[in-house]
């Protein structure tokens, strides 16, 4: 990115002054290095959500940020629905509430060393992934409204985990408001097979370690000490959130052609809050949130009972569960010092509220939010805190993942999955799945550096380090 | 039909380009939907056993693509399938234009077919359908995967 337009506010903090149409200023938060190594679209993309109406404060990028589809993928923009304000489909993307949920063990590396192949086996063996895979489970059209209005509470009801599990998950595993109804039949229809699938592409089920541990005290909020083995799911809406994201995409672009709305973007299409078009949206898009957390909830059951028959006696609690893409109703102080109720979209970003937040845990609030960030199968995964005054920053948002380096068709030419696999396993590190493709498409190298990433969120006070998660195992859909 | 069709995939940072081109319109769609495949898997792996029939309508022409490509989509997921030959008809209609087509192809063989990532829709980032100046049509969007 040319950084001849930007003001350099702080070491990892850069100001896109407002001009043109831009409502607010956009702010990127990032190291020089990784603001340079950014695209120039994520720039236009910044200063693009900032022409939106009713936006507040700034239109925010995250150390992750690249170029997505209308809001840069790690753009963070929070609406007021009293000034105009809007919700965007594209604003939160297609695989809605695409996220990660990290479990405890109880184990040492040590305890897991002399079973890891029988446990990748028996993981892959469990866990549906990849492209054609189908859940266990089959619902029918009241169970499926059911499941889109009661998320993890739901999946914990029919078995799936325990309440314990709730109290770990944004908004105790339930989003408020969400409507069955808005969700189209072709949605409810992809969603049919698709229950308790971890899907493909970027998605994963990890057994990782702990390999070091950056904030000893807030690491022992969270129970972690190193050398102890967690497992991290990341996954989404399935094809239920993807139809979602399709179905409204096009309605919002359509209505805004219609109501003559210029957008600098396509993608950028959106609705007022304050219209049918935004809340059936709304509705829709929590539903498909309550999905993705049904979805990972029964991942989890899947994993704990593939752990109880390696490795009996196990138990794995659940650490935290996070949401990347969302628009969520929140309270946040804005700039001019105003109290107020905001629709803060998160695309590629995480919410990473800082310590004393009602929201959290009691056990994690004076820790601050735990900030799971995946990156790649080769290298690390992080755990990171919401820091403290985060939420005068991006209304309480951090970074999510490592971010491509190379597109798949690169990957691709550079890798053959079948090396990949087998460097990796000399490395210690086994995965297991269905697509040598899939697996080069995925290869390490084809991410950007997740340690710069993260090094950025913390020095720009978004989230601090608390722990390094090196793989053991990995389940690639 | 669609014997001048051509495709091929494009880099975007996180996910995956499709493009076809051809004589007409309808060929150009055709291309576009072979890329997708593309974006998935080897077309030249999946054979096209049995037809599927596909029609959507829309007020003009790059929306036409998007739907004609969501349909796709929406069959690959709902079937378990994976499309390889596709006849594409494209008429107008009322105020816009309608799109009827035949997409053959097969039941996922995850060992044969080795999916990498299933396409989660396609975006109207990099939308574009038109007329260029050789003549020949191109037609082409970014999927996200």
């Amino acid at each position: 990115m040319d950084t001849s337009r930007l003001k350099r506010r702080g070491p990892c903090e850069w100001e896109l002054p407002a001009s043109g149409r831009m409502r607010v200023p956009g702010v990127i938060f990032a190291s020089k290095e990784l603001v340079q190594a950014m695209d120039d679209k994520v720039a236009e993309q910044v200063a693009n959500v900032a022409s939106l109406p009713g936006i507040v404060d700034a239109s925010y990028a995250m150390p992750d940020a690249h170029w997505g589809y209308g809001f840069p993928i790690g753009g963070v923009a929070a609406f007021d629905a009293d000034e105009g304000g809007v919700v965007s489909a594209g604003g939160v993307g297609f695989d809605i509430s695409c996220g990660v949920r990290t479990l405890h063990t109880g184990l040492k590396a040590a305890d897991v060393e002399g079973v890891k192949r029988q446990l990748a086996d028996l993981l892959f063996a469990r866990i549906p992934a990849g492209v054609g895979s189908t859940g266990a489970l089959r619902l029918s059209g009241q169970e499926m409204d059911a499941m889109l209005r009661g998320g993890a509470r739901w999946a914990v009801k029919e078995g799936y985990g325990s309440e314990a599990d709730l109290l770990r998950i944004e908004e105790h595993g339930c989003v408020a408001g969400a409507d069955p109804a808005a969700v189209s039949e072709m949605a409810k229809k992809r969603q049919r097979d698709e229950m308790g699938t971890l899907g493909s592409g970027n998605h994963y089920l990890e057994v990782q370690v702990v390999d070091q541990v950056f904030d000893a005290m807030v690491a022992q909020a969270y129970g972690l000490a190193e050398g102890d083995v967690v497992v991290s799911i990341h996954c989404g809406s399935r094809g239920l959130g993807h139809q979602i994201g399709t179905d409204f995409l096009r309605e919002m672009v359509v209505a805004a052609g219609q109501a003559g709305i210029v957008l600098p973007d396509r993608e950028l299409a959106c609705a007022p809050l304050k219209s049918t078009l935004g809340q059936r949206y709304l509705g829709a898009m929590r539903a498909a949130i309550n999905c993705a957390l049904a979805n990972r909830q029964i991942l989890t059951h899947l994993a704990r009972a593939a752990f109880a028959t390696v490795l009996p006696g196990a138990r794995l609690p659940l650490l935290y569960d996070v949401s990347h893409n969302t628009c969520k109703e929140e309270t946040h102080t804005s700039a001019d010092g105003r109290k107020r109720r905001l629709f803060v979209h998160r695309k590629g970003a995480t919410r990473a509220f800082g310590p004393g937040h009602a929201e959290l845990p009691a056990e994690y609030r004076r820790a601050g939010q735990p900030v799971l960030i995946g990156g790649s199968m080769g290298t690390a995964s992080w755990i990171l805190a919401g820091a403290a005054g985060t939420e005068e920053r991006a209304f309480g948002s951090a970074c999510h993942g490592a971010g491509r380096a190379m597109s798949r068709n690169e990957a691709l030419r550079r890798w053959h999955g079948r090396n990949v696999v087998d460097e990796l396993a000399a490395k210690g590190i086994l995965i297991r799945s269905p697509s040598f493709r899939g697996v080069a498409e995925e290869a390490p190298l084809a991410y950007k550096d997740v340690g710069e990433v993260v090094d950025a969120a913390d020095h720009a006070g978004l989230a601090g380090k608390v722990a390094r998660l090196r793989p053991l195992v990995c389940v690639k859909g | 039909m669609a014997t001048q069709a051509a495709w091929e995939t494009f880099p975007h940072e996180a996910d995956v380009g499709v493009r076809g081109t051809g004589a007409t319109l309808a060929e150009a769609f055709s291309g576009a939907a072979t890329a997708m495949t593309a974006a998935i898997c080897d077309p030249a792996a999946v054979a096209a056993r049995e037809p599927v029939a596909i029609e959507c309508a829309a007020p003009e022409v790059e929306l036409l693509l998007l739907d004609w490509l969501n349909a796709l989509v929406f069959e690959m997921a709902t079937r378990r399938m994976l499309f390889a030959r596709f006849e594409v008809d494209i008429a107008p209609e009322d105020a816009g234009l309608r799109l009827r087509a035949a997409a053959w192809g097969e039941a996922v063989d995850v060992a044969r077919h080795q999916p990498a990532a299933e396409v989660k829709g396609a975006s109207f980032c990099e939308l574009k359908v038109m007329q260029q100046p050789d003549g020949r049509w191109l037609a082409q969007c970014v999927v996200d995967v």
